[in-house]
């Protein structure tokens, strides 16, 4: 509090980043928020709109030379939100600015808004919160310990690996010697352990850090410990190391005493580079993108030019790929894999991540997410505290390593419409999260950390809140049928099946969405649904207490128009059908929603009776996809038109700036 | 069919088919009179590709093999089976005097005109089009002879909320020379009649409509035609859109799973540069219409492709109507079928084709593309879903006759 000079400006203007519009209104400074409320002067139809914005999220702080209008203060935030005020006094800016400056960089863990934050909860509720994710449970879910992994305790005491979890699973023939052994030849300490079980082919995830090899170092123990890891599947004769970074980053290493596995030591594995880029890389690469989207007039050329030159999109596409090469080895031949980086906290817990939620249907629940995030993220041992900057710490830690990871999850979510349980505002909301430092999840940078801490005892799990309002993350499309038919998710990577998230980075500037959203529409009609059947019931048992028995009971409220109905008039209702093409609302629906497409696409399109053979017509495209989605009628509809609109990355863009 | 005594060997067996984004597969290759067949031999998946002749575009035959490249935007290859269309019907989804005749609100200031009945006056429009009440048909006949290829100003749309106008032409013919011509000043007079003034909207930048001058097209100048403002909107056209065209569709054969080099060849096309300028073009166009309440004249150089391009699409802006899939279909019917959109010569090939056409062009294209773009803006707003626009895209290539037909009778 003793920061805050002037908690309240009158008078300030907010400017809006793409127009030329602005709306004046009320600055309002607390201990953990900056509060802009819109003077509802002008029309009491629209209720002020109120912007809050959490210290922790505002990234920088900038004052601009002085205008005629006033003082031009511009807050960038963590979650892309930029905000343009301008005050009328210099004084009031300068005081804002230097009380911001002060508030965003909190020195001690203790200053974080988790520690303050209180949602009306008792100690129990809290309690209750935390224990909702259980790791020991999700290993035992894969099926783990089994007759080839075990428990170790090695790390209890966190004495072997600091930034490791304490309960470590390891295969049973690798002996405490070896292990101890293994992590003293590992960077950081962090040796090589159980992170996913695949247990249809009793293949493993491992993921560590690099080997400190150096030159020609070698380590009998680290050896050993890989053939155990080896031994413990008996589907395939070597284990595949992913080393994630690209050849010449690892070279490099070597001079500093790092490396990566030399294969003629290794007498069962096979070495391989997927070629990830660093944090430094990426720190600017955001930078880079950042800059080009927040560009007021942009030209389709310049913003595809700096999307290209950012190389955003290029190093999702890599992470993607990765996974994808990671799934395939576990799931095609069945072979374990162990994954790693420089210190294994970063790309290893992007791909180890990324590359289980392909193969398992459960971490793509919103339960499943959560647990999958705890696992490879939290627990772990990826320094949220530092990539995150939620203390003034080094710049040069800091790195949206996280933000790629829900954005490759995004697009994943974008080709597989119908696996996730969650919708992209459960990511965003997330994302939000991480950076907001209001609950103890995120909060330090391993768990050794985190129990210093006392996380538990003193502050509350977003988890807990996100499960309260899990109503509002579910994804319509989802459908529990098509990730049993489709455990495993094989995505294409052609590069323009990875598209521009606007609803990331450009989710606060309002001007630039669709003025339409399919989402909403959607989560409406299924609500009217819900409203209807619940007045049939009623109905019908009324109908049952006045001693008379319904006629009809089986039949969907409103049966959809007939065959004939349809075909008679060329003039189509409109379609809303269409728009989820491929996509049915739930599993029950299906059938009939797949009877509608069916008749209207013969009306449309004069089409042939639907054959059960596959018929790839002149060339690919619409009609071949269609025709796969008379049978399956899920996903391949959507992933299968991405192929056919390429422009798909920057049209969006393009025309969401376009104001007709 | 009588191509099929050209046939000299019907069946082809162990022939491999390489497609890009497929793996290969190997089957039994037929030839028939109007089809090229091609069946998996492999019992799991029988999948069999049909290919039109007509769609074949290009042919080449490379040393160790022999790759057909087909039409890459041919798709829907069932044989048409039209029986159950009467035709007759199907013709007629939308004329000028049937929409003269649905817009009761016109009935006062503008009139259904016969002067084209034999296609005299202008070759490229409709028998009947909708003019000024005020302008009789001799005026028309003479304003026809200032516009390159007689396509005088003529009405293509009416905002019904204030009774705003959209008109379409071709360049006017002043040449070097800045000649004028009495009767077109009327006609555009008569169109802006009762309002303070009109916007032109010229497809090309000022310098292409200068240069124009030289070969015996030009512009409205502003002393001739005192009330009326021209704002100029390049647009591209002809060749460089057909280029644009062929960069995009390589673009999209690129099998480098490049990051980079997908997003450097999708911007080197420049397509959806064009696409954003036609949208935001179009985008002013309604503005002028609907916020300012200003007539607006539309014109290129001939006014057979961009013109219509804008005018179509700033129709959907404006125009629920126009947004259901009827409305739609009379939509295109009407502005390019009936408009004299060139489509035998803008739709000959495709992108893979070797015959770099001068006439060639994608503009249909490039307006199917826009409208995709508004869908994905407004994804409640159209009426139909883009399986209509891919539709449309193929039959295009495929038959430009069927849409083509009804203009020459």
């Amino acid at each position: 509090m003793e920061h805050i000079r002037t908690p309240k400006v009158e008078q300030v203007r907010l400017l809006d980043r793409f127009s030329n519009k602005s709306t004046n209104g009320t600055l309002y400074l607390t201990a953990t928020h900056l509060i802009f409320v819109e003077s509802s002067s002008n029309s009491s139809a629209s209720a002020g709109q109120e912007i809050w914005i959490l210290h922790h999220h505002i990234a920088s702080v900038e004052k601009l030379s002085l205008t005629t209008t006033g003082c031009p203060l511009v807050i960038q935030c963590r979650n892309f939100r930029v905000v343009h005020f301008v005050l009328q006094r210099e004084r009031d800016c300068h005081d804002i600015y230097s009380s911001l400056l002060r508030l965003l960089r909190p020195v001690c863990y203790e200053e974080l808004y988790a520690f303050s934050y209180n949602p009306k909860q008792n100690d129990q509720q809290r309690e209750e919160g935390w224990q909702l994710i259980d790791l020991g449970a999700e290993f035992e879910r894969m099926g783990v310990p089994c007759d080839q992994w075990q428990l170790t305790d090695v790390n209890r005491d966190y004495k072997v690996c600091e930034t490791y979890p304490r309960d470590l699973y390891v295969p049973i023939t690798a002996s405490k010697p070896i292990i101890v052994g293994s992590s003293k030849f590992r960077s950081k300490g962090r040796f090589p352990v159980l992170t996913y079980f695949y247990q249809e082919k009793k293949a493993a995830v491992c993921r560590c850090s690099q080997p400190l090899s150096g030159f020609s170092a070698r380590c009998l123990e680290d050896e050993s410990m890989l053939q155990a890891i080896s031994k413990a599947n008996h589907n395939s004769r070597f284990v595949y190391v992913m080393d994630t970074r690209p050849k010449l980053n690892a070279l490099a290493n070597r001079a500093a005493g790092k490396g990566y596995e030399n294969e003629d030591n290794y007498s069962n594995i096979r070495f391989q580079f997927v070629g990830i880029e660093n944090i430094h890389v990426m720190r600017s690469s955001l930078q880079k993108l950042l800059e080009v989207i927040g560009s007021k007039s942009l030209s389709m050329s310049d913003y595809l030019v700096g999307l290209e030159s950012s190389g955003w999109l290029r190093h999702i596409k890599a992470v993607v790929d990765a996974a994808v090469v990671l799934t395939k080895a576990v799931t095609v031949e069945g072979a374990s894999v162990l994954v790693h980086c420089s210190d294994g906290w970063d790309r290893t817990a992007q791909v180890c991540a990324l590359g289980t939620l392909l193969m398992d249907p459960y971490y793509r629940t919103i339960k499943g997410f959560m647990v999958l995030i705890e696992k490879d993220w939290i627990s772990f041992g990826h320094k949220f505290a530092d990539r995150c900057d939620q203390l003034d710490g080094d710049p040069k830690e800091v790195s949206p390593i996280f933000t790629q990871f829900l954005e490759c999850v995004w697009q994943l979510s974008e080709q597989f419409p119908q696996a996730f349980e969650f919708s992209e505002w459960f990511l965003l909301q997330i994302h939000e999260h991480v950076h907001s430092c209001q609950y103890g999840n995120f909060l330090g940078n391993n768990q050794r950390q985190r129990e210093d801490l006392q996380l538990r005892e003193r502050t509350h799990s977003l988890w807990a809140f996100l499960m309260s309002e899990k109503q509002n993350y579910l994804n319509p499309f989802y459908s529990p049928a098509y990730s049993e038919e489709h455990p495993v998710l094989e995505p294409s990577t052609l590069p323009y099946n990875f598209k521009f998230w606007r609803n990331m980075y450009h989710q606060f500037d309002r001007s630039m969405h669709p003025r339409q959203s399919i989402l909403k529409a959607i989560l409406t009609l299924k609500e009217n649904s819900r409203k209807a059947e619940s007045t049939l019931q009623a109905l019908e048992a009324r109908l049952q207490q006045l001693g008379v028995t319904p006629v009809v009971t089986s039949d969907p409220p409103a049966p959809p128009p007939t065959r004939d109905q349809l075909s008679s008039s060329n003039a189509l209702p409109l379609r809303p059908d269409s728009l989820i093409l491929g996509a049915p609302i739930s599993h029950k629906e299906v059938q009939r929603h797949g009877e509608e497409d069916d008749e209207q696409e013969e009306v449309g399109e004069e089409a042939t009776e639907s054959t059960d053979t596959e018929r790839t017509v002149e060339g690919s495209s619409g009609t071949e996809s269609r025709k796969q989605s008379y049978g399956e009628l899920e996903g391949t509809y959507n992933s299968d038109l991405a192929k056919e609109e390429p422009g798909v990355v920057s049209l969006e863009f393009g025309v969401a700036r376009m104001t007709c | 069919m009588e191509f099929a005594e050209h046939i000299k060997t019907a069946n082809v067996e162990d022939v491999v088919l390489r497609q890009p984004l497929h793996p290969p597969s190997r089957g039994t290759l037929c030839i028939t009179g109007h089809h090229l067949l091609f069946s998996d031999r492999e019992e799991s998946s029988s999948r069999q590709v049909l290919l039109l002749l007509r769609n074949i575009d290009a042919i080449e035959k490379s040393v160790e093999n022999l790759l057909g490249y087909p039409g890459f935007f041919s798709n829907a290859g069932h044989s048409e089976r039209p029986t159950d269309l009467s035709l007759e019907d199907q013709w007629d989804l939308s004329s000028p005097e049937k929409h003269y005749s649905q817009m009761k609100e016109l009935h006062e200031r503008w009139r259904l005109s016969s002067v084209n009945r034999d296609y005299l006056v202008c070759a490229s429009y409709p028998p009947a089009v909708i003019v000024p009440h005020s302008i009789d048909d001799d005026t028309l006949k003479k304003a026809a002879k200032f516009r390159q290829g007689g396509r005088f100003p003529i009405l293509c749309y009416y905002h019904r909320k204030n009774g705003m106008v959209i008109v379409r032409s071709s360049q006017p013919l002043t040449g070097a020379n800045r000649k004028r011509c009495k009767e077109d000043e009327l006609l555009l007079q008569a169109v802006i009649d009762g309002s303070d003034k009109g916007y032109i909207i010229d497809t090309r930048s000022s310098q292409q409509a200068q240069q124009a001058r030289m070969t015996g097209g030009g512009f409205e100048s502003k002393s001739c035609y005192s009330r009326w403002k021209r704002l100029h909107r390049q647009m591209e056209r002809g060749k460089s859109l057909q280029e644009s065209l062929i960069k995009l569709v390589e673009a999209c054969g690129d099998e480098s799973h490049n990051m980079d080099r997908w997003l450097s060849k999708l911007e080197n096309s420049k397509w959806l540069s064009h696409v954003q300028t036609a949208l935001s073009t179009a985008g002013l166009l309604a503005e002028c219409v609907e916020r300012d309440g200003h007539s607006v004249l539309v014109h290129g150089s001939e006014g057979t492709d961009c013109s219509l391009l804008i005018s179509t699409l700033a129709q959907l802006i404006m125009d629920p109507h126009c947004r259901t899939m009827e409305g739609f279909l009379a939509l295109l019917e009407r502005e390019w079928v009936q408009a004299g959109h060139p489509f035998q010569h803008r739709c000959a090939h495709s992108a893979y084709s070797h015959a770099r056409l001068q006439q060639e062009s994608p503009v249909f294209l490039l307006l199917l593309d826009c409208v995709w773009q508004l869908w994905r803006q407004f994804p409640l707003a159209l009426g139909f879903s883009e399986a209509l626009l891919l539709r449309l895209a193929s039959q295009t290539r495929r038959r430009p006759n069927t849409l083509k037909r009804f203009r020459r009778k």
